[in-house]
């Protein structure tokens, strides 16, 4: 591992004279240098995003100032539940995850995907689309990591790549977190997705004692690192001080295997994956389909909030003559009745088999499909389900009954 | 065992086109085939995409009207001359029925083509049966072109039709030159049209019955015969029980799916069936492969 070859020495990339930081290496972040940070990254000419309060929920917004960034915020998480609440020891990044997801940002819920011209009754395809800069994020974890890798084996790892995604893809520059507490929701543990992260990204912070322990991911990273260091001298971290901040996300990790249900207290979730693809192709007719469709109010808001949900459909605008058109791409979900829809009807005329669709889909059908399964254990969907329902519930449920046949009506 | 999930996966470098980029066509000519179906016989505007363009019998193409949007329809013409593309169209909705307004001469876009084709390469020395069931028949005609060009290298070829009505019966006015190609036709229709006589309508004289019928009679169904069958999902799955029980493996019965689409490329997700996307792992599947989810309601 390049980190390994890379050790860090006290002092190794203090600007006067000595190297700049490497990839693999790790250099100390003030609290005050994550505006430096900001700057730089603004400097190169990118779009920044970064997580703020807004509409009581932490979401990713463009971010200019450092002090906008959610320190003192812990979210309470839960089955169609979340509470944002000040905690004043709590750090820059001590919530978890919001509503939004890197999905909003490289897979926009709205986008050109072509434009068309009539000339003398002639229709052609014009070739040029608006140009957009390049994205940073910051506060990105590691299950949004993985749900952005899972994002690119459907856009750019099949035979037809999305020149979009493409384009947004390649340029984008990633500020990990390491996360310090995982909400109730959270199943990161068991999906093999969290919550340390481990690669793919540009700069990987964890929070110390009220600083930044940043380890370079990238020369890309190495370089925004060295504007950085430009305003401000940047002490490297010592073998401890990288091994203590290793072990941080670990000691998480351990801690989510070892969580018990409370009294009182959310229950916390993991998911058993194991055999997962057959146990659930196995039990297309299961009763429990029915059961949670009698719960499931075919919202979309799981597919919505959903880091992987890649489902779009296409619309026409045209200008008054009808001679000017842009086909514009936007947001599908399975759990309407147009995602399936055939001959005048809809092939899930059910919210059983939408349901069913969703589930299945998710953690079977997307192994046959990309290689992996296209759950992140980033618990959203039970956040943000109206009436909580659970998808590591659901799958439990199956598990322990499975066998049982039922076709949904 | 579920596959690990590694960050990034892919590194976004491979070159590609842009599966949204089509090209213009111009109608060339019209045929009203039988009342409300049409084909459309289009030409490629730009030459070198004309000189391009290829595709193989089975395989679709989006049509688009820009303002109205876009369907996915098969490739009805002859693969041996690619830049002549014929598609079948029954005007049923919104893009169908923009189609049916447009006259010769007029333009619109197409990107293609997309999914696999009818698996004809590799079984040559077979009996190939196409059943079709209405206007199924116009994505098997790419590969009737192709047998009967190639009639020799198959040890039979048959094509079976079913449709609800006669006047529901697809390119009936080629038969004679497919048969005179060493093609056996035969047609069957459900009953008479609606408020019609008892057993069959004025001036149809043929069979009345399921197109399954047709496939219960055929002596040359047996583990040598490759059937190859489009349709709605319950009539095929009807064709494909039949064929099994006669003794065709279920790997050598082929099924064309349709369902909703807006990519054609596995990334809009609108076509999915159980583990499979309709528009590039099909839309012609071996039945032993989908036969499990065929039998799921509202899959
Ligand atoms: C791989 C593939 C190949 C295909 N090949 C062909 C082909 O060769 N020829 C062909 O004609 N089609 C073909 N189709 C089907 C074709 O794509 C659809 O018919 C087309 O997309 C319909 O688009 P539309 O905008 O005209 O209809 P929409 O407006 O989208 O209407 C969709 C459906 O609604 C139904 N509908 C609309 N109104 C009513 C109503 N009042 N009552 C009952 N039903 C109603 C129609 O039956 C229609 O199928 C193919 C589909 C696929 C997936
Ligand atoms: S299915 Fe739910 S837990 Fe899994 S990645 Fe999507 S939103 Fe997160
Ligand atoms: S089919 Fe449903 S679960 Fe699958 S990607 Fe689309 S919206 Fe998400
Ligand atoms: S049509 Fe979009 S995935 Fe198949």
């Amino acid at each position: 591992m390049q980190r390994e070859n890379h050790p860090a020495g006290p002092g190794r990339c203090q600007v006067d004279g000595s190297p700049q930081a490497a990839v693999g290496d790790w250099v100390w972040l003030n609290v005050a240098d994550l505006q430096l940070l900001i700057d730089a990254l603004r400097h190169d000419g990118r779009r920044v995003v970064g997580p703020q309060v807004a509409d009581a929920a932490v979401v990713y917004r463009d971010l200019e100032r450092a002090a906008d960034l959610p320190r003192g915020w812990i979210d309470e998480q839960d089955g169609g539940h979340y509470r944002l609440r000040r905690d004043e020891a709590a750090g820059v990044f001590d919530h978890v995850v919001g509503p939004h997801s890197l999905k909003n940002f490289l897979f926009p819920a709205r986008e050109t995907i072509g434009r068309f011209l009539r000339e003398d009754g002639t229709w052609r395809q014009l070739d040029d689309l608006p140009p957009e800069p390049p994205l940073a994020v910051i506060g990105v974890r590691a299950c949004d990591l993985a749900g952005l890798a899972i994002q690119d084996r459907v856009f750019l790892g099949g035979e037809s790549v999305d020149p979009g995604y493409r384009r947004r893809r390649e340029s984008l520059f990633l500020v990990a977190v390491n996360c310090r507490r995982a909400a109730a929701t959270c199943f990161c543990h068991s999906t093999g997705c969290g919550p340390a992260v481990s690669a793919g990204f540009d700069l990987a912070l964890t929070e110390r004692d009220g600083r930044f322990a940043c380890e370079v991911g990238s020369e890309r990273g190495a370089a925004v690192l060295a504007t950085v260091s430009a305003a401000t001298s940047l002490l490297a971290c010592s073998h401890d001080e990288v091994s203590a901040a290793r072990g941080q996300p670990a000691a998480l990790e351990q801690a989510m295997h070892a969580r018990q249900e409370e009294a009182g207290q959310p229950k916390p979730r993991s998911l058993n994956t194991e055999g997962i693809r057959d146990l659930l192709f196995d039990n297309l007719e299961h009763p429990r389909w029915e059961e949670v469709a009698s719960r499931c109010l075919s919202c979309t808001n799981c597919t919505l909030v959903c880091p992987t949900c890649f489902c779009s459909s296409v619309g026409e605008v045209a200008d008054l003559s009808g001679d000017a058109v842009e086909r514009e791409r936007h947001w599908a979900s399975c759990f309407t009745l147009d995602h399936a829809r055939m001959h005048g009807t809809s092939v899930r005329s059910s919210t059983a088999s939408r349901y069913r669709q969703w589930l299945t889909h998710k953690l079977a059908g997307w192994i046959d499909q990309f290689g992996t399964s296209g759950c992140t254990g980033c618990g959203r969907c039970i956040t943000w389900c109206p009436v909580g329902i659970d998808i590591t519930e659901e799958v439990a449920a199956i598990r322990d009954t499975a066998g049982q046949k039922e076709s949904p009506a | 065992m579920m596959p690990a999930v590694g960050c990034p996966a892919v590194v976004p470098t491979a070159p590609a086109g842009d599966p949204w980029r089509s090209h213009t066509v111009r109608i060339e000519g019209i045929v009203e085939e039988i009342p409300g179906v049409r084909t459309y016989d289009l030409r490629f505007l730009d030459e070198a995409v004309a000189r391009g363009y290829r595709f193989a019998p089975g395989q679709f193409n989006m049509l688009h009207l820009p303002g109205i949007g876009e369907a996915a329809i098969s490739i009805s013409s002859d693969p041996a001359d690619p830049a002549r593309l014929a598609h079948t169209v029954r005007a049923v909705g919104n893009v169908t029925d923009a189609l049916a307004r447009l006259q010769p001469g007029e333009t619109l876009m197409l990107r293609g083509p997309f999914g696999g084709p009818w698996p004809l390469a590799d079984r040559t020395g077979r009996d190939i049966v196409l059943v079709a069931g209405g206007l199924g028949l116009a994505s098997q005609r790419a590969a009737i072109c192709e047998l009967a060009r190639q009639r020799s290298q198959y040890a039979s070829v048959t094509v079976l039709h079913g449709a609800k009505e006669p006047a529901g019966l697809l390119y009936t006015c080629e038969y004679r030159a497919w048969q005179e190609a060493g093609l056996e036709v035969r047609s069957i229709v459900d009953g008479p049209p609606a408020g019609g006589g008892a057993a069959a309508s004025p001036g149809w004289d043929g069979r009345v019955g399921l197109v399954t019928d047709l496939l219960e009679e055929l002596t040359i169904l047996s583990g040598q015969a490759t059937v190859l069958c489009c349709g709605p999902d319950p009539m095929m799955t009807a064709v494909a029980r039949t064929a099994i029980r006669r003794g065709v493996a279920a790997e050598e019965i082929f099924l064309s799916l349709e369902r909703n689409m807006a990519c054609a490329v596995r990334h809009c997700g609108l076509c999915q069936f159980g583990p499979v996307f309709v528009c590039q792992d099909g839309p012609v599947f071996p039945f032993a492969a989908i036969e499990r989810f065929l039998a799921v309601a509202h899959l």
